[in-house]
C-alpha cells in the first residue's frame, strides 16, 4: 500500500517520516470525497464496507495477532454506536459559532467518535483485565457473554430507546470521515505488527507459556491489544450510528460478531490485508448477489430474501471448510505490503 | 412465601433441562478438550426430530406411553447419528491441529444448523416457531393453597427423565468397561491409545451419547415451552455451557449441580425483576464464577505442563 512511501521517506526528515502516509492519503481521500459526492447509494455501501473493514482489522489485532479468541466484537461496536449516537443526539442543535457549520459538525462528530471509542476501550479494559487470564475457550465464552450483556442492558435502558433503538442521529459521517478512520486503523494495525509490541503479540500467539518464560508480560500485552481493538470497534460503531437512519440492539447481536470472526478467519488470522479483503468481499458479495437475483427474477423481492437467508448457512459452511482445507485462511500471516515489493524485485531481475 | 416456593420449583424444572444439555458439553469436553458449540443446536435438531416423529404417529398414538417413548427414542437415535457425523467429518480431521481451529469449526457447524433450519424450502422447517404437539397433556400434579404453588406434571416427568438419564450416564462412566476407556481417554488420550484403547471409537461414542442426551433435553424443553424454533438451541446451549463451567467442566455431577444452580438463579432474578434480563443473568453469573473460582465449583486446578 505505501511501500512507495517508505522509499520516498528516505528524503524526509526522520521526525516527519511517520506522517508521510497521512500526507499522501488525506488528499486522495478528499479527492475521492468530491468524486462520490453525488452518489448517495454508493457512499452508503462504501461506508458499510468501511465500517466492516475497521471492525475486521481491529478484531484481527486480538484474534489474529495475539491469538486470543474474542467473539463479542459487536458488543464493543454497540457501546461505541450508542455512546457516540447519544452524544450527537444531545448536541444535535449545538454548533461551534466561530466555525462554518460543516466544519463544526465534523469536529463534533470526531468528538463523538473519540468518546464512543474511549468508552468501548474502557469496556475492553474491564472485560479484558479479568478474563484474559483465562485460556482460549473460556475467553471466547466470556467475550460472547459480554456482548450479550451489553445488548440486554441496552434493551432495558430507557435512555437508549430500549428495543426500538435510537433514531434521528445527525447523519454526519461522510465518505472522507469513514475512510480516514479506515486508513488510521490500518496504519495502527500495521505499525503494531511491526513494533516490539507486535513481536510480543506474535510470541503470545505462537506459545503463551514460552512467551511468558521469555519475560513477555502476557496479561499486560493481551489487555492492551484488547483495549486498542475495542477502541476501534467503538469508533466503527460510532461511524455506523452516524450514517444509518436508526440503530437498535438487533444490529449488534451475536450474528454480527460471528460475521466479523468469519471475515478475520477467512482473510487469514494475523493478516491485516486478509481482513480488509475479506471484509470487502463478504460485505459486497451478498449485496451483489441480491441485486443480481432481483434483476434476474424480474424484480421479485422473494428471491432476494432467499439470498439473504442463505447467506448465514453459507457462512457456517465456509468456516468449516476453511478450517478443514485451509486453516490459515486466504493470506495466512502474509501482508500485501510484504509480498508485493519482493514480487516486483523478482520480476525486475527477470527470474 | 408461596412466590418463593413457586420460583424454586420452576427453577429446578428449568435446571434439569439445562443439566441434560450440560452433561453433553462436559462429556465432550472431558474426552476432547473441545467446547462443542454446536451442542445446543443438536438439541434443537432433537426437538424437530421429536416433532416429526409425533407428526408421523398421529394425534392419538403420540400421547400414549409407547408413543412418547418412541418419540424420545427416535429423536435420540437421530441426534446420535448427527453427533457421529459431526465428529467424523468436522472434528476428527482437526484433532491434531491447534484447538482454536476446532473451536471455529464448532461455531461454523452451529451457525450452519441454526440458519440452515431457517431456510424454508425442501424438508427444512423455516424460521417461524411451530407449536409442539401436546404429547404430555399438561395437568396440575400438586397444588398448595388456592393455586399459589403449582407443580405441573411435565415438571415432574422432566425431572424423572433427567434423573434417570443422569443415573444411566453415571453408571456407564463409572461402572462399565466403556466408561473406563472413556475416563482413560479423558485423562490422556495418547497414553490411552498406547494401551490399546480405540480412542476414535471412544470419542465417537461419547459424541453420540452426548447428542442423544441433548435430544432428550430438546423434547423436554419443547414440552415446557410448547413451541420449537431453529434458534431455540442457541441460548439453552450457551446457558448449559455456562452451567458446565460453573460446576467445573469435565466433571459429571458438577455439571448437574451447576445447571440446577443456574436454573434457580435465573428464575429468581427474573422472578423478582423483569424477564427481559433473563439472557444476561447466566453470563453475569458465569463472569463472577470465573473471577472468583475459575476452575468451577467442583473442578480441580490443573497447571499447564510444557
Amino acid at each position: 500500500m505505501d511501500s512507495a512511501a517508505v522509499r520516498v521517506s528516505s528524503a524526509i526528515p526522520t521526525g516527519l517520516r511517520g506522517l508521510a502516509p497521512f500526507l499522501i492519503a488525506i488528499p486522495i481521500l478528499a479527492a475521492l470525497q468530491l468524486a462520490v459526492n453525488e452518489m448517495p447509494f454508493l457512499v452508503y455501501i462504501a461506508s458499510i464496507v468501511g465500517v466492516n473493514i475497521i471492525l475486521a482489522v481491529s478484531l484481527n489485532i486480538v484474534n489474529g495477532m495475539t491469538g486470543q479468541f474474542s467473539i463479542g466484537h459487536a458488543g464493543f461496536m454497540a457501546v461505541g454506536a450508542y455512546i457516540a449516537g447519544k452524544f450527537s443526539l444531545q448536541l444535535r442543535d449545538v454548533a461551534i459559532s466561530a466555525l462554518p457549520i460543516a466544519l463544526s459538525d465534523q469536529i463534533l462528530l470526531v468528538a463523538a467518535l473519540l468518546i464512543g471509542g474511549s468508552c468501548a476501550a474502557l469496556c475492553g479494559f474491564i472485560v479484558g483485565l479479568p478474563s484474559l487470564r483465562l485460556k482460549g475457550d473460556y475467553l471466547a465464552i466470556v467475550t460472547l457473554g459480554f456482548g450479550e450483556i451489553i445488548r440486554v442492558i441496552v434493551q432495558n435502558t430507557e435512555a437508549f430507546g430500549r428495543a426500538l433503538g435510537l433514531s434521528g442521529i445527525p447523519q454526519r459521517a461522510s465518505f472522507f470521515m469513514v475512510y480516514f478512520w479506515v486508513f488510521l486503523t490500518i496504519v495502527v494495525a500495521r505499525r503494531i505488527a511491526a513494533s516490539t509490541h507486535g513481536r510480543s503479540l506474535w510470541a503470545i500467539r505462537e506459545d503463551e507459556v514460552a512467551a511468558e518464560s521469555m519475560g513477555v508480560n502476557t496479561t499486560g500485552y493481551k489487555v492492551r491489544s484488547f483495549v486498542i481493538s475495542a477502541f476501534f470497534a467503538g469508533v466503527a460503531g460510532g461511524l455506523f450510528a452516524h450514517f444509518v437512519p436508526i440503530i437498535n440492539p438487533g444490529s449488534f447481536t451475536f450474528v454480527k460478531s460471528i460475521e466479523l470472526v468469519v471475515m478475520v478467519v477467512a482473510g487469514g488470522l494475523g493478516s491485516t490485508t486478509g481482513s480488509i479483503l475479506a471484509a470487502i468481499v463478504l460485505t459486497l458479495l451478498p449485496e451483489a448477489m441480491r441485486s443480481a437475483f432481483i434483476a434476474l427474477s424480474g424484480g421479485q423481492a422473494s428471491l432476494a430474501q432467499k439470498v439473504d437467508q442463505i447467506r448465514m448457512p453459507i457462512y457456517g459452511i465456509l468456516l468449516v471448510l476453511l478450517m478443514l482445507l485451509r486453516p490459515q485462511g486466504l493470506f495466512g500471516n502474509r501482508e500485501i505490503w510484504d509480498v508485493l515489493p519482493r514480487w516486483f524485485a523478482r520480476r525486475r531481475k527477470g527470474t | 412465601m408461596a412466590d418463593l416456593l413457586q420460583h424454586l420449583i420452576n427453577g429446578l424444572a428449568t435446571g434439569t433441562i439445562y443439566a441434560l444439555v450440560a452433561l453433553g458439553y462436559t462429556m465432550v469436553y472431558g474426552v476432547l478438550k473441545l467446547i462443542n458449540f454446536a451442542h445446543g443446536d443438536v438439541m434443537m435438531v432433537g426437538a424437530y426430530l421429536g416433532y416429526a416423529a409425533a407428526q408421523k404417529l398421529g394425534r392419538t398414538a403420540q400421547s400414549s406411553f409407547l408413543g412418547v417413548l418412541l418419540i424420545f427414542l427416535a429423536a435420540m437415535a437421530g441426534c446420535a447419528l448427527l453427533g457421529l457425523a459431526i465428529e467424523r467429518f468436522a472434528y476428527r480431521p482437526l484433532r491434531a491441529k491447534p484447538r482454536l481451529t476446532s473451536l471455529i469449526t464448532a461455531i461454523g457447524i452451529s451457525f450452519t444448523l441454526e440458519y440452515g433450519f431457517q431456510l424454508d424450502f425442501g424438508p427444512l422447517p423455516g424460521a417461524a416457531p411451530r407449536a409442539f404437539p401436546e404429547i404430555i397433556k399438561a395437568t396440575e400434579w400438586f397444588v398448595i393453597g388456592d393455586g399459589d404453588v403449582v407443580i405441573w406434571n411435565w415438571q415432574v416427568i422432566s425431572l424423572l427423565v433427567a434423573v434417570a438419564l443422569m443415573l444411566t450416564l453415571q453408571y456407564l462412566v463409572f461402572r462399565t468397561r466403556f466408561g473406563k476407556a472413556m475416563r482413560a481417554v479423558s485423562f490422556d488420550h495418547r497414553i490411552a491409545a498406547l494401551m490399546g484403547i480405540p480412542i476414535d471409537r471412544v470419542i465417537a461414542i461419547t459424541f453420540m451419547l452426548g447428542s442423544a442426551l441433548a435430544a432428550g433435553a430438546g423434547i423436554l424443553y419443547a414440552i415446557k415451552d410448547t413451541a420449537i424454533h431453529p434458534l431455540m438451541g442457541l441460548y439453552v446451549g450457551l446457558k448449559a455451557f455456562v452451567a458446565a463451567v460453573i460446576g467445573g467442566i469435565g466433571h459429571v455431577p458438577g455439571a448437574v449441580a451447576g445447571a440446577l444452580l443456574l436454573g434457580l438463579v435465573e428464575e429468581f432474578v427474573v422472578g423478582y425483576t423483569a424477564s427481559s434480563w433473563r439472557d444476561a443473568v447466566a453470563f453475569g453469573f458465569l463472569i463472577i464464577v470465573l473471577l472468583v473460582r475459575p476452575e468451577g465449583l467442583f473442578g480441580r486446578v490443573s497447571a499447564e505442563k510444557v
